[in-house]
């Protein structure tokens, strides 16, 4: 396992400084600089602006920024805000739990509507809940998160007047847990819903594919009850490839959250990403790039370790997935 | 005459994704045809009417903020959307199949840079990339069709890249090899046409994805701005509360067109699936 575990990282490791490469260069493309947007009306002149780019370090060559940015990155550090002067870690440190509560929510509640869905409709691919699973499926597909988000604010904060619009507590007298909860349900309903489709089709695939095994025929013939053969036998077999596509899906997860983070006005890594953006805030941007590779790597690893862990099946030779 | 591709006729068979197909048809030829017919154009404003004039004869959808008339701008925002849907999906193809094809075909050195790329553009979230680099470049409609397609080569190559590693071994190969092929006349002639199929079935998928990142950036204001009407930023009005919950017709009528474009595509993708599936053809 340990053989597995080192092999699993040092393969990771070109993919993660391919993202730092492309991120950095992407950066240093930029016609506009920071000091551009920094300096504003004062650094105009051209003594004022070299002075700037020295202090920021942008006057020496790309490549040896991009060797210094590396070497900061290693040692653990994300430097320093162009815009605010904070060090970026505390900026992304502050981000991180809401990202997380917003996105766990989310993700949670698809999973937990999904993979029952998807099961019942591979068990019945033509009944009625293989139709709600068919029909919830395309509607995940085919509408974007904004519009999503659009449509819920507008009936349930403007037209019923039940939910909160935007942020993560009340102004004032907030910080209770109901309050955020009370907050959170729209967004995380957002999630929840764009991640949904992905997940009922991947559990009735994979569900549909086992039903159809000799075993199962067995277990029916053996005059098993049906609960039993489709949730025992059937769901405990596909939960795994399963577990493999949510895992895979984990960046279309996280980018899904950006949108809803900016809608809703939520304090999270997505809302930081675009004031940074918008600001040209480089430093803050490549830090949330670094950490968000960093996280989609990781759990990476982390999912094909359990998948190992709990199909002995596969065993721990080849590349897996 | 020609008789049609077995799998055509399997397509217009599917009930759901013909009638997805028309749709999509019908679609576009609205969005071309119709504003020649109109007498509004999209980026005029109408002193008579004034800012936020309700719905009426002469303005189907009212008009907006400026006086401009909506439906004449729904019609150009769907000009838009459509164009930087296709067209990116298309940039993706035409960038993915080369190199899935040179990295299953030619192995070693080539099969492990390009899949590494491949693995590092698929495993960090898009919108990310595309939002960095459009608001570099600057969000103009053929930047954004630039990033969109860019970034979207990497699962068509993973695609192609696996289906030209079965196809490399199979007996057809190796047949035209024995006559004496080449490595061009095979990769083109016998390999391409077998790893392509597969291609047309992702393709609606690469166009609802393109159209969806387009309209996400759009409708956060990082993408298209007006004047240049896109669906994604006129359903960005709902942004402005009274807008939200006094003029649903200035929004909802782009937001409903991005998702009925998107499952009807989807509708296509399907059907196109199945039927160039000749086991599931049956």
């Amino acid at each position: 396992m340990t053989n597995y575990l080192v092999k699993r990282v040092l393969g990771a490791l070109p993919v993660f400084f391919g993202i730092t490469l492309i991120v950095f260069f992407l950066m240093n493309m930029a016609p506009a600089t920071i000091a551009d947007a920094a300096g504003g009306g004062e650094a105009s002149s051209a003594a004022a602006r070299a002075a700037l780019e020295a202090n920021l370090g942008l006057d020496k060559p790309v490549p040896v920024r991009y060797l210094l940015w590396l070497k900061a990155l290693l040692s653990g550090e994300l430097g320093l805000s162009y815009r605010t002067g904070q060090p970026v870690l505390g900026m992304i440190g502050q981000r991180v739990l809401p990202s997380l509560i917003l996105t766990g929510t989310g993700v949670v509640a698809a999973v937990a509507i999904g993979i029952p869905l998807g099961v019942m409709a591979a068990w019945k691919p033509g009944g009625r809940w293989g139709k709600l699973a068919g029909g919830l499926t395309l509607l995940s597909f085919s509408a974007p998160g904004f519009f999503l988000c659009v449509l819920l604010i507008y009936f349930f904060s403007v037209r019923l007047g039940w939910l909160p619009a935007a942020g993560m507590y009340s102004a004032g007298g907030g910080g209770s847990l109901g309050d955020l909860l009370y907050h959170l349900l729209l967004p995380a309903g957002v999630v929840c819903l764009s991640n949904l489709g992905s997940l009922v089709r991947q559990t009735s695939s994979a569900c549909g594919e086992v039903l159809g095994e000799d075993y199962i025929r067995t277990a029916r013939a053996k005059g098993l009850p049906e609960g039993t053969v489709v949730w025992k036998h059937g769901f405990r077999t596909a939960l795994l490839p399963v577990v493999t596509t949510v895992l895979n899906h984990i960046p279309h997860i996280i980018g899904g959250s950006l949108v809803v983070e900016r809608i809703f006005g939520w304090p999270g890594m997505g809302s930081l990403l675009f004031t940074s953006v918008s600001s040209r805030d480089y430093t803050v941007i490549m830090g949330i790039t670094v950490v968000i590779a960093l996280t989609v790597l990781a759990t990476g690893i982390l999912m094909d370790i359990v998948y190992r862990l709990a199909d002995p099946g596969v065993g721990w030779g080849g590349e897996g997935r | 005459m020609r008789k049609s591709h077995p799998a055509l006729t399997a397509f217009w068979s599917d009930r759901r994704a013909a009638a997805a197909a028309i749709f999509l048809g019908v679609e576009i030829l609205l969005v071309l045809l119709l504003p020649l017919f109109l007498d509004q154009a999209p980026n005029l404003t109408d002193r008579a009417a004034g800012f936020w004039a309700p719905p009426s004869a002469q303005h189907l959808l009212g008009t907006d903020d400026v006086g401009r008339d909506i439906f004449a701008r729904l019609l150009h925002g769907g000009q838009i959307s459509l164009l930087v849907g296709f067209a990116s999906a298309g940039l993706g193809v035409v960038l993915g199949v080369p190199l899935g094809l040179l990295a299953g075909y030619k192995g070693g050195k080539w099969e492990y840079w390009i899949m590494r790329a491949c693995d590092t553009f698929q495993s960090f979230p898009s919108i990310i990339l595309v939002l960095a680099m459009v608001s570099l470049l600057g969000p103009s409609v053929w930047n954004i069709i630039l990033v969109i397609g860019g970034l979207g080569w990497a699962s068509v190559a993973r695609l192609v890249y696996g289906n030209t590693l079965s196809a490399k071994k199979a007996e057809y190969v190796e047949a035209s090899r024995a006559l004496g092929a080449g490595d061009g006349a095979i990769l083109f002639r016998t390999i391409l046409p077998n790893v392509v199929a597969p291609v047309w079935a992702v393709l609606p998928l690469k166009v609802v994805r393109a159209i969806l990142s387009e309209s996400s950036l759009s409708f956060l204001g990082v993408g298209l701005r007006t004047p240049q009407a896109s669906w994604g930023n006129l359903t960005q009005s709902a942004m402005e509360l009274v807008t939200l919950t006094t003029r649903p017709w200035a929004w909802l009528p782009p937001g409903l067109c991005i998702v009925a474009t998107a499952l009807a595509l989807l509708l296509v993708g399907e059907g196109l699936r199945k039927a160039l599936n000749p086991r599931k053809r049956q």
